[in-house]
């Protein structure tokens, strides 16, 4: 085990002691003991970058089931460590916002601080893991503890709804993602990422393919927040802040992107991989863009614009897969793609985490986040609404942060979709420039929603449950440091990111276009001229801002949608259904009634039978066998069939109950007849002790309810035990006319005596033979007269205590 | 009240040493003739039935004070001894042996562990029948 796999699973070994600290040390905040790890996890991982710059791969294995190929694997390339530097760093940053928003007295910090432990374990996990199936692993351990953390408050309902939600939705993907895993095992015989890669051409041939290709979306779309598999993020927002500022914004719904990008050079070279990508993501940024207007609640427009900012980036790596269609590095359109949606994730992850936090801030210091309760706060709190202000401009995409850089960056790959000229993209690549236009500035709408309604406008004191004032320093250390990465992100992109960063991760999801000594030169200019993607970013603000004032005379086209038809409802719709209908569905079969199993197993009987013998052609008769038939027989035959026939159509029990000792008796009359003299022994004195034991069920029977009827007579009764009848009765017939064997009683008769030294044959094998049997059968009754002595008198018992 | 059952239990008294002794023969000829542990049991059983119908349960068990769970329990302990004997002579579970001996009076007589093995599950099945017989019979 090396120190990279310890690096791994120590937020996962560590969870093990945090509730110690909670438990030893109430006086200090559990938090400050887990701080220092991410911070280490952190500084480790950020010594790789010298490594990852020169193109070089750290790999190290670690056995776990080598006999499947199942290895812990753990790779260190540019993308994984870029993922990994955002887990660590925004997970120290978070922990420690979480110590002063969390209060140490009143919440139960130990689970807060185990669940947010394994997530990140898991997250690292994920995005470390070179084998698939150990990915898959840590990928269920991020819905897992994701759902423990959504449900962080469990007794608010909301809370418990929306953990369920997204443990539903997250977990349908994973497991198609599983689906999709094995087919990728199935055609390329590994489990390795790397392995597969280089097998790329040979999956793309194999019809396998599209099954692959789309179990694997499904696995990263339900977990990006991807149209339609969105709706459950909004709904995660009833977990603590701290939790939808690091899960819900910066690290768990980019694990979908993590896993395209990572799966780029195997899928990519087909167009369905484009299509699909791009599509849904273009669509999932007008969606959830379009939705965030819409919200009144901090979070929840956050929540959507985290949608479409996940459905920005996923459409650009959709892009971007274009240029793997070219080879080499020269006049390659497409790469802006990948780099913009790279670069907007490091963004994403730095303005959302701050938004969270200020949300949390505002939502803690005033006790509501309901953007029609707040306003005016801008006196109270100056340094959040600067946080707020900065995080909420590099959303919309206004100089001078970050966002303004990756969002031109944006228009740039959107447009090149319009030169798109393969896989049918020159029809519809129209399509892509004007969502993406209208999306922004619905991103611009949502921006200056969340800034000015909550800090500007009429302080409206009576509607708050708390004097609002500024947030302790502890609380504002992490957003501030957020909000500077955002704006010295702007100023220095080339020297803090495209080297150290982005070229690396760009050589891990477009491998094939470089050769041994090349590397990706990224540049990243914060002005490029007076070109179309400047003219759409001016559009943008003087729409933005002109929708934004007249936003209360054309906020009723949202009451245009219907209420019954929102996915939200067909969620609900389809879960509600799931139960009523499974319970339907049980109910209409498991009724109670045994005479409706017994009807159902015969059934099944006669059908599984009777087709087995049809299909087999097994039916067959053969009299060549038969031994000649005696008037004895003839004579105890019709007896027995009388007796049996009659116990049908008796009026009273007493008279069936001697019906059927009858036809024990003629049975062991067949016996004496048949030369079988212990088995008429036997059941003489058998069919004797049952018939007693029937008389005295008989004579014990309630009063009230002995119904002297005949047996009502059933058509369904009737047909299925006239068929089971004729099954067995064919049954025996066949079997009887296809002997292929002789028997092996020859050998009894030879040596019962030389060996066994008995007479007696059937003795002999009942005692020395075949004892087995026999000891197992005392047992058998053993435990009968126990069971009738046991539950006659513990009913005795319990009738004398009451 | 009890009627005066005179008859019937003067006929008992006698009928019983019969089925008994029958059912012991048919237990001993089992491995040559006819019968065996489990009809030789039943029969065992069907005299000491015979005897609670002409007395009652209280004065049976007071002549025969049998734990008939117990007798089951031993019954199935000689079953699974005789089997289990085996072992130790290094053959496997459940092998039988036998030997003809010469005694004084008897003459030549053949002897057989699976008459062991037939013994117990004589007791078992009288256990068992009385067993069940007796919880119904007391049951209220």
């Amino acid at each position: 085990m090396s120190l990279l796999h310890l690096a791994i699973v120590a937020p996962l070994i560590f969870a093990i002691l945090v509730p110690f600290f909670y438990k030893s040390f109430r006086r200090i905040h559990t938090g400050w003991f887990v701080l220092p790890l991410p911070i280490l996890l952190f500084i480790y991982f950020f010594s790789f970058i010298s490594t990852t710059k020169s193109k070089e791969v750290v790999m190290k294995t670690l056995d776990w089931i080598p006999t499947l190929g199942i290895n812990f694997t753990a790779k260190v390339d540019g993308l994984g460590l870029l993922f990994a530097l955002l887990i660590t760093g925004i997970g120290a940053l978070v922990v420690l916002y979480s110590i002063y928003y969390l209060s140490k007295g009143k919440e139960k910090l130990h689970n807060f601080y185990v669940y947010l432990l394994l997530f990140m374990g898991a997250m690292l996990g994920v995005v470390l893991s070179d084998n698939l199936i150990v990915m898959y692993a840590f990928w269920e351990l991020t819905s897992f503890s994701s759902f423990l953390l959504i449900g962080y408050w469990y007794h608010r309902e909301k809370s418990r709804y929306g953990a369920q939600k997204s443990m539903l939705i997250t977990v349908f993907g994973g497991l198609s993602m599983l689906g999709g895993i094995i087919l990728l095992y199935l055609m390329t015989g590994s489990f390795s990422i790397s392995e597969i890669i280089t097998q790329a051409d040979v999956i793309v041939t194999s019809p396998l393919f599209i099954p692959a290709l789309i179990c694997i979306l499904l696995g990263a779309f339900t977990k990006s927040a991807q149209f339609p598999f969105h709706i459950w993020l909004p709904d995660a927002m009833e977990a603590p802040t701290p939790v939808s500022a690091y899960l819900h914004s910066a690290t768990m719904v980019k694990a979908g992107i993590y896993l395209v990008a990572r799966l780029t050079p195997v899928f990519a070279v087909d167009g369905l991989w484009l299509w699909l990508v791009a599509s849904f993501g273009i669509f999932t940024l007008f969606w959830g863009s379009f939705s965030a207007v819409k919200q009144t609640d901090l979070k929840s427009i956050l929540a959507f614009s985290t949608v479409s900012q996940l459905g920005l980036i996923m459409s650009l790596l959709g892009v971007g897969a274009a240029s793997l269609h070219y080879v080499g590095l020269d006049d390659n359109l497409y790469v802006v793609a990948t780099t913009a949606a790279i670069f907007h994730l490091i963004n994403h992850a730095t303005f959302k985490g701050s938004l969270f936090m200020v949300v949390g801030i505002v939502d803690h210091e005033t006790g509501t986040r309901d953007i029609r309760k707040l306003g005016g706060l801008l006196h109270f709190m100056p340094i959040t609404f600067t946080l707020a202000m900065i995080g909420a401009f590099s959303m919309a995409g206004l100089p001078p942060f970050n966002g303004f850089l990756s969002k031109e960056m944006f228009f740039t790959g959107m447009l090149r979709v319009l030169e798109m000229d393969f896989f049918s993209f020159d029809s519809f690549a129209i399509l892509f420039p004007i969502l993406a236009w209208v999306a922004s500035v619905f991103t611009f709408i949502y921006s200056m929603i969340l800034v000015f309604k909550t800090f500007t406008g009429k302080y409206q004191p009576e509607k708050l449950e708390k004097k609002p004032h500024e947030a302790p320093l502890g609380m504002l250390i992490s957003p501030i440091i957020l909000a500077s990465l955002v704006i010295i992100i702007f100023f220095f992109p080339n020297s803090l990111l495209s080297d150290n960063l982005i070229s690396p991760a760009l050589s891990s999801i477009l491998p094939s276009l470089l050769t041994d000594e090349e590397g990706f030169m990224v540049h990243i200019y914060q002005w490029h001229g007076f070109n179309p993607e400047l003219f759409m970013t001016l559009g943008v603000i003087a729409v933005g801002v002109l929708l934004y004032l007249t936003l209360p005379k054309w906020r009723r086209v949202y009451d245009l949608f219907p209420e019954n038809l929102t996915l939200n409802r067909f969620y609900d719709g389809a879960v509600n259904r799931a139960q009523t209908g499974s319970f339907k569905f049980t109910k209409s079969f498991m009724n109670g009634s045994i005479r409706s199993y017994l009807v159902y197993i015969f059934t099944f009987f006669i059908v599984i039978l009777a087709t087995a013998l049809f299909y087999k052609n097994a039916f067959k008769v053969d009299t060549t066998n038969l031994a000649s038939i005696g008037v004895y027989e003839v004579l105890l035959a019709l007896l027995i069939m009388i007796g049996a026939v009659s116990i049908l159509f008796a009026k009273t029990r007493l008279s069936q109950i001697i019906l059927l000792g009858s036809v024990g008796y003629t049975v062991s009359l067949f016996y004496v007849l048949f030369r079988a003299p212990d088995l008429a022994l036997t059941q003489l004195v058998i069919e004797s002790v049952s018939v007693a034991l029937f008389l005295v069920c008989f004579y014990h029977l309630p009063k009230l309810r002995r119904e002297e009827t005949r047996i009502r007579f059933k058509l369904t009764n009737a047909i299925i035990s006239v068929g089971v009848g004729a099954i067995v009765t064919l049954i025996a017939l066949s079997a009887h006319s296809n002997k292929f064997f002789s028997s092996i009683s020859q050998y009894y008769i030879e040596n019962t005596y030389e060996k066994a030294a008995g007479k007696n044959m059937v003795n002999v094998i009942l005692v020395d033979f075949r004892g087995f049997d026999t000891l197992f059968e005392i047992t058998v009754l053993a435990i009968a007269s126990l069971g009738i002595y046991g539950m006659i008198k513990l009913r005795l018992a319990r009738r004398e205590e009451d | 009240m009890r009627s005066n059952n005179i008859i019937l239990e003067t006929a008992i008294k006698v009928i019983l040493f019969i089925i008994v002794l029958f059912s012991v023969y048919i237990f001993f000829a089992g491995h040559y003739y006819p019968g065996g542990g489990f009809i030789g049991g039943l029969m065992t059983a069907g005299a000491l039935v015979l005897l609670l119908i002409a007395y009652d349960i209280k004065t049976v068990s007071m002549i025969l004070p049998f734990n008939y769970r117990i007798m089951t329990g031993i019954g199935l302990l000689f079953a699974i001894g005789t089997s289990a004997g085996a072992i130790f002579f290094n053959v496997p579970f459940l092998t039988h042996a036998f030997g003809h001996i010469d005694l004084p009076i008897l003459g030549e007589i053949s002897l057989h562990t699976a008459t062991i093995f037939d013994l117990g599950v004589y007791l078992v099945v009288v256990g068992v029948s009385m067993t069940i017989i007796q919880t119904i019979g007391e049951d209220e």
